[in-house]
């Protein structure tokens, strides 16, 4: 875990809401795993006052194949996010990280199923890039409200994961949240043809995800995105519900998560997401 | 250099930075990436004897230069944190001072006595001023006999310094820091959050699932500042100042109005490796004035010619 003023090297705006911002922060590059988050700082004053969690999406990599850094996957929403937006290349970004528990890549003959809605996808480049280099077979199961939104196809292309595309407004693959395409896919999947699904994306649609690989007796891991305060375990502010002793229990999702289990959170009370 | 060690009752503190309960987790949460060691002290999230759940998300807000929180005391209970967590603070070399919840005086009193029995505990701050939970803690940091009543009550059953952490909460703080001397107090600690509100304008809901929570953060540090200095006139009885520090000179406001030591909260969350740097500022600060001890500067507050005291409005 290491604390860096990090400069921005990029920032490349994909529409008037999203942008991926580039940092120059080796020392984090270098040990980070799939999934795992940074807190960044939006700017050096007092409001907003917290950092704000990312996952981290691209590792960045200089022309030998060296961690130069990493990227993030931003949306504008609130202050922080907007701050961010708006960065400038020469920006110092106060980047911790990196944090949390990471996805653990399954192996084949199992294929992986990624399900990603809207700025859901950030955890998943890091992860194809695991999954690509154990020779696991990969669909990305990409969702998000009009073709425009469907962001960095070719990178996940590049790594040979086939996609599987969804718009709310049908422009580009089928019509419809992304969860119409995996429900079909997982009723077509012979049993004993293992697959794991992981999933990241708005509450709602990881609970349907849930739900169907449940029923579909497959695991599910879900990358969770709530509000964090300190991202080290020191606030109990990120907690989520989960089983035991057949009630309910809050863990702190910096630590125990942000990736957990998707059979073991509750999601009847689960909180509906931070930025 | 100078001497940064703070000796409060018996206890021995080897400089003045402490990490602020609630805001640390238990310590070890930290201990990879601070050397506890180094620390003057390590105030632990609130214990009750028994677990508990905390509130339901969201249990945090920003506002502006600062935060409100109502976590609830979500806590493992003072007999796991004695099994699982004090060993390694122990073998950390930490300085661990437990903050100590109850919903009744018998409570304070049953975690109190756990924690002397535990090796490796150094204090006892009791936590009589959490504005975020309906039973205990704020009902006797809340009234003076109540403070006195559960001040007293510890100190019988303990030989470990006790220091009740105040609330902001009341009109008058120092007849609170008073009251905890009379009851046999080691020192006091405040200030706790403010009672605080943050309203959604469109669904016309509060911000936090508890409705109410406690400011902290940058915002609060002026008051913070003034109500240590209250107390420091008031009452002679060592003093560990805290409310939005975040920088060195944040720090030395605090022991300038009184506080023999400080903690840091909010600040740690935004800068978790900042303990390095305040304590070399702090070390800068007192050379550059030619202090030999950090002590000599508590409470050194020079109001101008012939002003000797400070008048309240």
């Amino acid at each position: 875990m290491l604390d860096v003023p990090a400069d921005v090297v990029a920032n490349t705006w994909l529409s008037s809401d999203y942008n991926v911002l580039s940092l120059a922060s080796p020392g984090i590059a270098s040990v980070a795993r799939p999934g795992q988050f940074v807190m960044v700082k939006p700017v050096g004053g007092l409001d907003p006052l917290l950092r704000r969690p990312f996952s981290i999406f691209e590792i960045l990599r200089d022309e030998d194949g060296e961690p130069t850094g990493i990227s993030l996957l931003n949306k504008r929403v609130g202050t922080g996010t907007s701050l961010l937006f708006a960065a400038r290349v020469g920006d110092v970004v106060p980047t911790l990280g990196p944090l949390g528990r990471p996805f653990e890549p399954v192996d084949p003959p199992a294929e992986a199923w990624m399900v990603a809605g809207g700025v859901g996808l950030a955890p998943f480049a890091t992860l194809a890039e695991a999954l690509a280099a154990r020779g696991t077979a990969t669909t990305l199961f990409y969702g998000a409200r009009t073709g425009d939104d469907l962001y960095y196809r070719h990178l996940f292309e590049d790594l040979g994961v086939a996609l599987v595309l969804a718009t709310e407004d049908g422009s580009t693959g089928a019509r419809g949240f992304i969860t119409g395409p995996l429900t079909g896919a997982l009723e077509r999947r012979p049993a004993d043809r293992p697959v794991v699904v992981y999933a990241c994306g708005p509450t709602p649609m990881m609970r349907a995800v849930a739900d169907l690989g449940a029923r579909a007796r497959r695991d599910v891991f879900v990358s969770l995105e709530p509000v964090m305060g300190c991202g080290m375990g020191g606030c109990y502010s990120c907690v989520v519900p989960v089983r035991r002793d057949g009630g309910s229990h809050y863990v702190r999702s910096c630590l125990d998560g942000p990736v957990f289990d998707a059979a073991s959170l509750v999601w009847d009370t689960l909180p509906s997401g931070g930025h | 250099m100078a001497d940064l060690s703070v000796q409060i009752g018996s206890l021995r503190l080897r400089n003045p930075l402490i990490a602020a309960s609630g805001c640390f987790g238990y310590g070890v949460e930290y201990a990879e990436a601070v050397d506890l060691a180094t620390l003057g002290g390590v105030a632990v999230k609130g214990l009750f004897l028994a677990e508990r759940e905390g509130h339901a998300p969201p249990r945090i807000v920003e506002t502006p230069a600062g935060m409100l929180n109502a976590i609830g005391l979500q806590g493992i209970g003072v007999h796991r944190f004695v099994a699982e967590k004090l060993p390694e603070l122990r073998r950390r070399g930490a300085t661990t001072i437990v903050n100590v919840c109850g919903s009744t005086i018998d409570e304070y009193c049953e975690v109190s006595r756990v924690l002397s029995d535990a090796e490796g505990v150094a204090a006892i701050e009791l936590n009589i001023s959490c504005p975020n939970i309906k039973e205990g803690g704020i009902q006797f940091g809340c009234s003076l006999v109540g403070t006195h009543d559960v001040v007293s009550a510890v100190r019988k059953v303990t030989s470990l310094p006790v220091i009740p952490k105040l609330t902001p909460n009341v009109t008058d703080v120092a007849s609170f820091a008073r009251a905890a001397k009379e009851a046999g107090a080691d020192a006091v600690s405040l200030v706790n959050t403010f009672l605080a509100m943050a309203i959604d304008v469109e669904t016309r809901r509060p911000k936090l699932s508890n409705g109410v929570g406690g400011l902290s953060g940058p915002a609060i540090r002026p008051i913070a500042v003034r109500m240590v200095w209250e107390c420091f006139q008031a009452v002679d009885l060592p003093i560990i100042g805290m409310g939005g520090i975040a920088t060195v000179q944040d720090a030395l406001e605090f022991v300038i109005a009184g506080a023999s030591a400080v903690q840091v909260g909010t600040a740690n969350f935004v800068q978790p490796l900042l303990w390095g740097d305040l304590l070399a500022g702090v070390e800068e600060y007192l050379d550059r004035h030619g202090l030999a001890r950090l002590q000599d500067l508590v409470g050194t507050l020079d109001l101008g010619p012939g002003r000797t005291q400070w008048i309240a409005s």
